[in-house]
């Protein structure tokens, strides 16, 4: 009688899926067209923003595939993004690679990475791989600012390059271009992870989490499993961050500090667990309310950015897709009772 | 010789201040079974009230005793009111509740007192002890104070009533509060005793790298991989791991790559012993029932 | 006989899932009574319920005071003790120290001392093990650890889970022949949980029976001995 609490939550997490795998086209249609609509009515920098939440979303749902579903604390997720934006950045200045090429061979990069620190890493639990991961997030600004290798990193001051032009014929601006193209991929990783997590993968992960051992006894090959999925979050966050590059033309090793991989971490938990659309309320939140912050108070913006964080926990624990999920299963009660 | 005899004397000083640190998330994951994130961001904020009534013209022990007793009160005061409403929660809206207190300490301190680096002021005196060139005379008496710390939370926890309360609240909340132990008290308290260790840990490294308000970020990234290092249930392998950490740290930045990659490749060695030891050097190897 | 425990409407929860449906019983002070039922019957829930272990919603009075919604810490201090199913000994202390923390809600240091020797008398192992750790301990020394861990707290009422599970015959009559003399002796009232019908219904003077956590039956021990509901449920159904 297995009564209680894994750290992730599970019932709620497929329930939640369950309601929206019934209504998924419903639901998400809506949504589209007006993610579609919005470079006509967004300006510069806002349109801007958004682009780089849609780049988080994709970002957050790679590192949710890993927490939310397979169990493992993941805290270096910067690291994976700081090597997708290093490639693109790499790619496009040294070698003269298009832009859209840079996207995929960052996700296959880092696939391969993330498998290959997966395997030893799968050794740990919890707690230990939280500081493994920690670990190689805290040392990726000092290796990317590493002498020996500043010839192709550009060092300190990182490499910058120019925005890609919209494509001839389109009657859209430099800034718009991006935002779609970044929506087109954005689509791409979501109904890929849609399908992925839908089927056996899905309930392979879920086992694995809550049932090591069951799960191996099964027949499932469990290292191979975790280390598999630790290489798709790291391909999800390796393409966020080839795009993220584009849309910022700018990599620096500062700005893949700890505070990004702990950002993400965040827009994984206000997202809510194990949630596909919580990733996006998940990105809002970590591009938008640091601003907000910053409005509310000029001399300490973090303060008031930490303390909606703790506000937000205690408003909803599972995150935005666990308070959603517990309105439509009160809700479905009512209709019932 | 020389060098490598200070290298490994001033990794000592330093080695007591993960120790404390590292002993105090330690405690903190015992009662709780959470890793206290902002134990680092704490232990900054107390030094600064230090120096504030330093600055005010208190005495230094008067301000260290009473800086010891705030962050005490302040740490259970918090543990009540922040942190154990989530108990029900799911872990990571604990973990998200630890990274805000870290953000709201960190900036609140650089909003009121700056993010200009300050120096702190030593209670021991800069001439060293017998003309010695190994070690400062502030080193020793961090070293001095750390120990004698670790050896009142030993004695504490070994001999008191108090002490033994605590510990079963921790070893076994259930059975605790069967014998009608208050264990959110115990909890409380246990958080208190952290921030003190972290408040002296503050106020002895602070006059070393200066007060600044993200002097303790690296400081807890040690003290955190001590404490795993040795086992995070194991307070002995959290002060052992912290010493061990403080002198390694010091001889690969001396003699194998420069301060340049220091954390880089330390954290590289904890990981692969922890790839080997996957419960770290002490610890345990839980088994549980399928 | 006054009531010393008394429930009526008694519910409780895990989750969302209701696990007990409007108990009411009562129990008499310096009396022994059982609980009988099969896994799952809700037993143990019922003892967690009464020390505010589980959620619970109803009533419950003891000695006139109503506990339910009070924290376990306040219903121990009014005299309530409780040995849990898996024993809950504080594996890495030592005997005495289990003993010493099973006081903790007594000011008197020095009575404690009387009381181990008191509890070294019913139990002589466990004077000799005084100072070996818990967690060594077999289990029929631990089942005797945790009743006297009970004792120490000088409680008028003790709840008892299953303390024949896993032991050895010889051992669990030695328990159960303490037991009764613990009642006769010091008038401590118990609640016992057991899957044993026999030694439950031997030991006890009233017995309920709960099936799917909803009463079923109540009565005299020696009644429900001969009881259909309770024979089938000896049998395991």
């Amino acid at each position: 009688m297995a009564s209680g609490d894994t750290m992730l939550n599970k019932p709620t997490a497929f329930a939640r899926l369950a309601v929206l795998r019934a209504r998924p086209i419903i639901g998400v249609l809506p949504l589209l067209l007006l993610a579609v609509a919005l470079p006509l009515v967004a300006s510069g920098y806002l349109m801007f923003q958004l682009t780089l939440t849609l780049v988080y979303a994709i970002a957050i749902l790679g590192l949710n595939m890993l927490t939310g579903y397979s169990g493992q604390i993941s805290l270096g997720h910067g690291a994976f993004y700081a090597i997708g934006a290093y490639i693109t950045a790499i790619l496009i200045t040294r070698f003269g690679v298009d832009y859209w090429w840079t996207v995929p061979i960052a996700g296959l990069v880092c696939l391969v990475v993330g498998f290959l620190f997966g395997l030893p890493a799968l050794r740990l639990e919890g707690l230990y791989l939280a500081l493994a991961t920690f670990a190689l997030a805290a040392a990726t600004p000092q290796i990317l600012k590493y002498n020996r290798i500043s010839g192709w990193t550009g060092g300190v001051q990182g490499i910058v390059f120019a925005k890609p032009d919209a494509p001839h014929g389109l009657p859209v601006n430099a800034d718009q271009w991006l935002y779609l193209f970044t929506l087109a991929i954005t689509i791409v990783m979501f109904v890929l992870a849609w399908n992925l997590l839908r089927g056996r993968i899905g309930r392979a992960m879920v086992a694995i989490r809550d049932h090591p051992i069951a799960a191996a006894a099964m027949g499932i090959d469990v290292s191979l499993f975790k280390s598999l999925m630790f290489g798709v979050g790291a391909l999800y966050t390796g393409i966020a961050g080839s795009l993220g590059a584009i849309v910022v033309q700018f990599v620096s090793p500062d700005a893949f500090n700890i505070l990004l991989s702990i950002s993400l971490l965040v827009g994984v938990v206000v997202g809510g667990l194990g949630s596909i659309p919580g990733a996006i309320f998940g990105a809002l939140f970590i591009e938008f309310v640091p601003d907000f912050a910053g409005q509310v108070s000029k001399a300490a913006p973090w303060a008031v950015y930490g303390l909606l964080l703790i506000a937000c926990m205690y408003a909803a624990p599972s995150g935005v897709a666990g308070l959603a999920g517990r309105v439509l299963a009160s809700v479905g009660r009512v209709g019932r009772g | 010789m020389n060098g490598f005899l200070h290298q490994v004397l001033s990794g000592l000083t330093t080695g007591g201040i993960y120790a404390s640190l590292a002993l105090a998330l330690v405690m903190i994951y015992r009662a709780t079974d959470l890793v206290n994130f902002a134990q680092g961001e704490m232990a900054m904020f107390s030094t600064y009230v230090a120096w504030s009534m330093i600055n005010a013209g208190l005495p230094y022990w008067p301000a260290f005793l009473l800086t010891i007793g705030v962050s005490f009160l302040a740490a259970a005061l918090i543990q009540l009111a922040v942190i154990r409403p989530l108990a029900g929660a799911p872990i990571l809206a604990s973990v998200i509740v630890f990274i805000g207190l870290l953000l709201v300490f960190n900036s609140i301190a650089g909003w009121i007192f700056s993010y200009t680096i300050k120096p702190f002021p030593s209670p021991f005196p800069s001439k060293p002890l017998w003309e010695n060139s190994y070690i400062s005379t502030h080193e020793v008496g961090a070293i001095g104070v750390t120990l004698v710390l670790l050896a009142m939370l030993f004695a504490f926890f070994r001999w008191t009533e108090l002490g033994l309360t605590m510990r079963a609240a921790a070893e076994n909340p259930v059975s605790s509060r069967l014998v009608g132990i208050r264990v959110a008290r115990m909890v409380a308290l246990g958080w208190g005793l952290a921030a003190a260790l972290g408040a002296v840990a503050g106020m002895m490294v602070a006059p070393i790298i200066f007060l600044e308000p993200n002097m303790m970020s690296g400081v807890l990234l040690y003290a955190f991989a001590a404490a795993l290092l040795g086992g995070i249930e194991n307070p002995w392998g959290a002060v052992i791991g912290g010493f061990t950490l403080g002198i390694l740290e010091n001889l690969l930045g001396a003699y194998l790559i420069g301060t340049e990659l220091k954390m880089t490749v330390a954290l590289a060695i904890i990981v692969l012993v922890l790839v080997v030891k996957p419960s770290g050097v002490f610890g345990r190897i839980v088994l549980t029932r399928v | 006989m006054t009531s010393l425990l008394e429930a009526s409407d008694l519910r409780a929860f895990y989750g969302s899932t209701q696990v007990l449906h409007e108990l009411a019983f009562s129990l008499d002070e310096g009396a022994i009574t059982a609980i009988l039922g099969a896994n799952g019957a809700g037993k143990t829930t019922t003892l967690r319920a009464i020390c505010g272990l589980v959620r619970c919603s109803g009533e419950v009075r003891f000695a006139g005071t109503r506990i339910a919604g009070k924290s376990t810490e306040d219903i121990v201090r009014l005299g309530i003790a409780h040995v849990p199913q898996n024993r809950g000994t504080f594996l890495s202390f030592t005997v005495e120290e289990n003993l010493w923390l099973g006081a903790h809600i007594s000011r008197d240091k020095s009575r404690r001392r009387s009381d181990f020797d008191r509890l070294y008398g019913y139990f002589p192992i466990l004077g000799e093990r005084r100072r070996q750790q818990a967690g060594t301990l077999s289990g029929g020394e631990q089942q005797m650890l945790a009743l006297s861990r009970a004792l120490m707290s000088r409680p008028r009422l003790l709840l008892l889970d299953e303390p024949s599970f896993g032991l050895a015959p010889i051992t669990v009559q030695e328990i159960f022949r303490i037991m009764r003399r613990i009642n006769a002796e010091e008038g401590v009232s118990i609640l016992l949980v057991e899957q044993n019908v026999n030694l439950a219904l031997g030991l006890s003077d009233h017995a309920y029976l709960l099936e799917t956590g909803r009463l079923a039956l109540s009565g005299p021990s020696q009644e429900l001995r001969r009881h259909e509901a309770v024979r089938r449920s000896y049998f395991g159904s």
